[in-house]
């Protein structure tokens, strides 16, 4: 009962901030939007026992990701409404056609599977609790090569992002005096 | 007594070759006298080396002999090989000694020309294949020599290639020649499929046995083929008499020792080939016959210097041809020697004349010039007698015993006797016309031209050339047959026609060939020693007959008909319309379509990320649905 | 009494990945496209904690985990090169991004 009025809450709430990132023709409103959809979904986490992903999420999405998708909003500049007129012919319908397609798809896919929760029966697997601790022991054991690598990934990414801003036509990257 | 090894005898043709060589880098350098000297030089050297080598065979203890330079292509039998025997040791002296008159000549009458050295470097590697082709060893070297002459006759011919008419004479006599050679490639692999190998003495050692049938005729035919082609007969002669565009030195070694001999030297070379052919050699009978007497006709009427000499050669070279088709390989040996002195000697001369003349060949213009030059005209005097057959000079004992042989032959080679007979009178006609035109009567100069004598290095080669045009022919007399015997080893086992055995029917054809020419040269002296009005009289009453003989019987006008206007209507669709149309069309064509087919997809590549995402979002459910459908497997 | 089953979570995801899709393909700005690959991700997201907790086991969280990670670097570098380009065209529409048009 309590996961059906969360559901339909933060549901819904995730589907109104999509919506907003859509359709708003501010991209602050958009970032917005964003912000919404994030905190609902972090909400469906919890329910759904990911207690640590549902805490990054917050920690990393709405706040560092978001945060900096806001910065770049202001740099670039607030002001600069969006034309909402489509030039590439027939882009919109046929949009609006995928949409449709893997939409129907999706849902087709979803009640055919006839998917239900583990049965409690089984006493023997332990519901999985999103907790540091657990979350962490597969981390750092199991999956501890993707650990390292998608480290390596981030490096690679703040060096790329540190090169991208410095990036002179000369070719020169030297930092800024 | 110097025992020269055969192995030396590559010196023959290093001595030319090397001047080219040296001339063609070094000739500009070394400038306008010394360029002529040191090609002179090498000619000469290489006449020496050949004349140590051949004196076993004047002493009667030469024997034939091979020597491998180095392997070419061992499987074929073709290879880098000198063959000495009496027939090439011959030719080799014919070549280098009229060859290096002809060079000490030209010092003296290519004085002046911008490309003095060139000319000598062509003129030495002339010499150097000529001397290729007849030192060869086997078909295959024989064959470089042959190209190799060819293209030198065409350097040579067209040598002031700024004059239109040389530029297309030398053109002309290379495709001319391109004919026949195609037959002597023909030939060529004929005997290889036969015998497996192109060597002399892989050939004639094993002729008689592997040679049967049909065999032996078609490959003296396509051999006949090519040497037709080079030795200028009907129908493939017409290359010569343009061939007069080149510098007249040039006319005099193309005429005399080298190119247009090799056809005949070909066919001696190849005796054992020949011998099993008699229809081969009855068609080379009647070829040089016709071609001699056809020739003949034409060259009395021309007015042109060079060009009755050149029609004379083309004559003469049917008298060779005649002899070698009727097995009488020692007299057409004989006549191609005694010819390459007194046509080299009428040549140079002739080339004297030119030059007191100021460049002007038309024989009308001409006239009285006797006193004028009279070294010229004494030597010119004895090439013309020679030549006419008048004993006791060369040309009458060569020309008498072709004659004669032929007549013994019989059947049909009466014939061809009679046919020759005619020509030996036309021969005299034709020359003594020439003579007494040039020399004889009032002048007809025109204004400005003030003959004179040519200079020394000029007139020496004509002096020498008069003397071996007088005492040549005593190499092999009926009553001494020098030469016979000298030419013996190259020609063993090959069956020789041979002259009537009676004193007395000897006699009597001697006396109708001496006859023939003296009437000839009786008829020409009483037509012509008058003043031009008379000869035009004279030659009205030919009537149209004169005018083919100066029209040359309208060949070249009707080969250009028949084969040239055709080839060029044909080049010239193809130009036009098959390479501009179709070839082109089909490259533009292609170029059209990539550039339409680029043209109708090019908006797919938009620049729009935006599009290029519905693409991929298209394709990528389009894909899924197709596995989802199909299922994975 | 309805019970929420994985079905209905996956659903809700599949609508916030087509609400995605479409603001990708849809607007031209380059920061909201980006924000709309952020909403797809997330549905990704969604569908992997469902699927986690109907199988009952932590790999659906990890996943998550590793996403999370490659979307932030992702959003690192894009949003970099949406700078970099900005400094030089003045612009952030992707539809005047076009030199590349055949």
């Amino acid at each position: 009962m309590v996961e059906l009025v969360i559901f339909v809450l933060m549901g819904s709430g995730a589907l109104a901030g999509g919506v907003t990132v859509v359709m708003a023709r501010n991209p602050v409103r958009s970032a917005m939007g964003m912000l919404g959809s994030l905190v609902s979904l972090a909400v469906i986490y919890v329910v759904n026992l990911a207690h640590l992903v549902a805490a990054v999420q917050v920690v990393v999405y709405a706040g560092a990701v978001l945060t900096l998708f806001l910065f770049v909003i202001m740099f670039i500049g607030v002001d600069r409404a969006e034309d909402t007129s489509e030039t590439i012919p027939l882009q919109r319908k046929l949009v609006a056609g995928l949409a449709l397609v893997v939409a129907v798809g999706a849902a087709v896919l979803v009640w055919r599977g006839r998917f239900s929760w583990t049965p409690a029966a089984a006493e023997s697997v332990p519901i999985p609790n999103g907790t540091v601790q657990a979350l962490g022991g597969e981390l750092f054991t199991t999956w501890v090569l993707g650990v390292e690598i998608t480290a390596l990934l981030l490096t690679i990414a703040a060096v790329g992002a540190i090169a991208l801003a410095f990036y002179r036509r000369s070719g020169k990257a030297s930092a800024e005096k | 007594m110097i025992e020269l090894p055969t192995e030396a005898l590559w010196l023959v043709i290093a001595f030319p070759l090397g001047g080219a060589l040296l001339l063609h880098f070094a000739g500009r350098w070394l400038g306008e006298p010394l360029a002529g000297y040191l090609a002179s030089a090498a000619s000469l050297a290489a006449l020496a080396v050949a004349a140590v080598a051949a004196v076993p065979f004047f002493t009667g203890e030469g024997h034939p002999s091979q020597s491998l330079l180095w392997e070419w292509m061992p499987a074929v039998g073709a290879s880098f090989e000198i063959s000495w025997d009496p027939l090439s040791a011959l030719m080799t002296l014919v070549v280098t000694g009229v060859g290096s008159l002809i060079h000490i000549y030209s010092v003296g009458y290519m004085h002046g020309d911008p490309r003095f050295a060139r000319f000598f470097t062509y003129l030495n590697l002339f010499t150097a294949s000529m001397l290729t082709l007849v030192l060869a060893g086997n078909y295959a070297m024989l064959f470089v020599g042959w190209e190799l002459v060819g293209l030198c006759s065409y350097l040579l011919i067209s040598f002031w290639f700024t004059r239109p008419s040389a530029a297309s004479a030398g053109k002309k006599a290379f495709v001319v020649n391109r004919i026949g050679d195609f037959g002597f490639l023909i030939a060529l692999m004929l005997i290889f499929s036969t015998f497996g190998t192109l060597s002399y003495t892989g050939v004639f050692d094993r002729a008689a046995q592997e040679l049967s049938g049909w065999a032996p005729t078609i490959i003296g035919l396509m051999l006949a083929a090519g040497a037709v082609g080079k030795s200028a007969q009907i129908p493939l002669y017409v290359w010569l008499p343009d061939a007069m565009e080149g510098p007249t030195p040039v006319s005099a070694l193309i005429h005399a020792a080298t190119m247009v001999t090799a056809g005949v030297y070909v066919i001696a070379r190849s005796a054992p080939i020949f011998e099993l052919a008699p229809v081969a050699s009855g068609v080379v009978a009647a070829v040089g016959a016709i071609t001699a007497l056809w020739a003949a006709t034409i060259a009395i009427g021309q007015s042109d210097i060079k060009r009755v000499l050149a029609y004379s050669t083309i004559s003469q070279l049917g008298y060779m041809f005649l002899a070698v088709g009727a097995t009488a390989y020692v007299a057409g040996v004989f006549h191609l020697m005694t010819h390459a002195f007194f046509k080299a000697l009428l040549f140079l001369a002739a080339g004297s004349v030119i030059h007191a003349m100021g460049g002007r060949q038309d024989m009308e213009e001409m006239g009285g010039l006797r006193k004028a030059m009279p070294v010229t005209f004494v030597t010119m005097g004895v090439g013309v007698v020679a030549i006419a057959g008048i004993p006791p000079l060369a040309g009458f004992w060569s020309k008498d015993e072709i004659l004669s042989v032929v007549f013994n032959q019989g059947g049909w080679y009466t014939a061809l006797w009679l046919i020759g007979l005619i020509t030996a009178l036309l021969t005299a006609f034709y020359m003594f016309r020439q003579f007494v035109m040039v020399f004889l009567g009032k002048p007809r100069w025109p204004e400005g031209v003030t003959p004179h004598e040519s200079p020394r290095s000029m007139t020496v080669p004509l002096v020498i050339l008069a003397i071996l045009s007088v005492a040549g022919g005593l190499v092999n007399t009926p009553f001494r047959l020098g030469l016979e015997h000298f030419l013996e080893p190259s020609f063993e086992g090959v069956r020789l026609g041979h002259p009537p055995e009676g004193v007395g029917l000897v006699l009597v054809l001697a006396a109708l060939a001496v006859g023939a020419g003296v009437v000839g040269a009786a008829m020409a002296f009483f037509a012509y020693h008058r003043p031009p009005e008379a000869w035009r009289r004279f030659q009205s009453g030919f009537g149209k007959l004169w005018g083919w003989w100066e029209n040359a019987y309208g060949v070249d006008d009707a080969y250009g008909a028949m084969l040239v206007t055709p080839g060029r209507r044909l080049s010239e669709q193809t130009a036009f319309g098959v390479d501009m149309k179709v070839v082109d069309g089909a490259v533009n064509g292609v170029a059209w379509l990539v550039q339409a087919t680029g043209r109708l997809i090019r908006p797919a590549q938009s620049g729009l990320v935006r599009q290029y995402g519905l693409w991929f979002g298209l394709g990528l459910v389009a894909l899924l649905i197709w596995i989802l459908v199909r299922g994975v497997a | 009494m309805l019970e929420v089953t994985p079905g209905w979570y996956m659903t809700l995801a599949a609508a916030l990945f087509v609400l995605g899709l479409t603001g990708v393909l849809v607007r031209r700005n380059a920061l909201v496209m980006f924000m709309s690959v952020e909403l797809m991700l997330n549905a990704v997201n969604l569908t992997f904690v469902a699927a986690g907790r109907a199988a009952g086991v932590l790999d659906g969280q990890v996943a998550v985990f590793f996403v999370l990670v490659v979307a932030a670097a992702e959003v690192v570098v894009g949003l970099a090169i949406i700078v970099a380009i900005f400094r030089r065209r003045e612009t952030a529409s992707v539809d005047e991004l076009a030199a590349l048009r055949g």
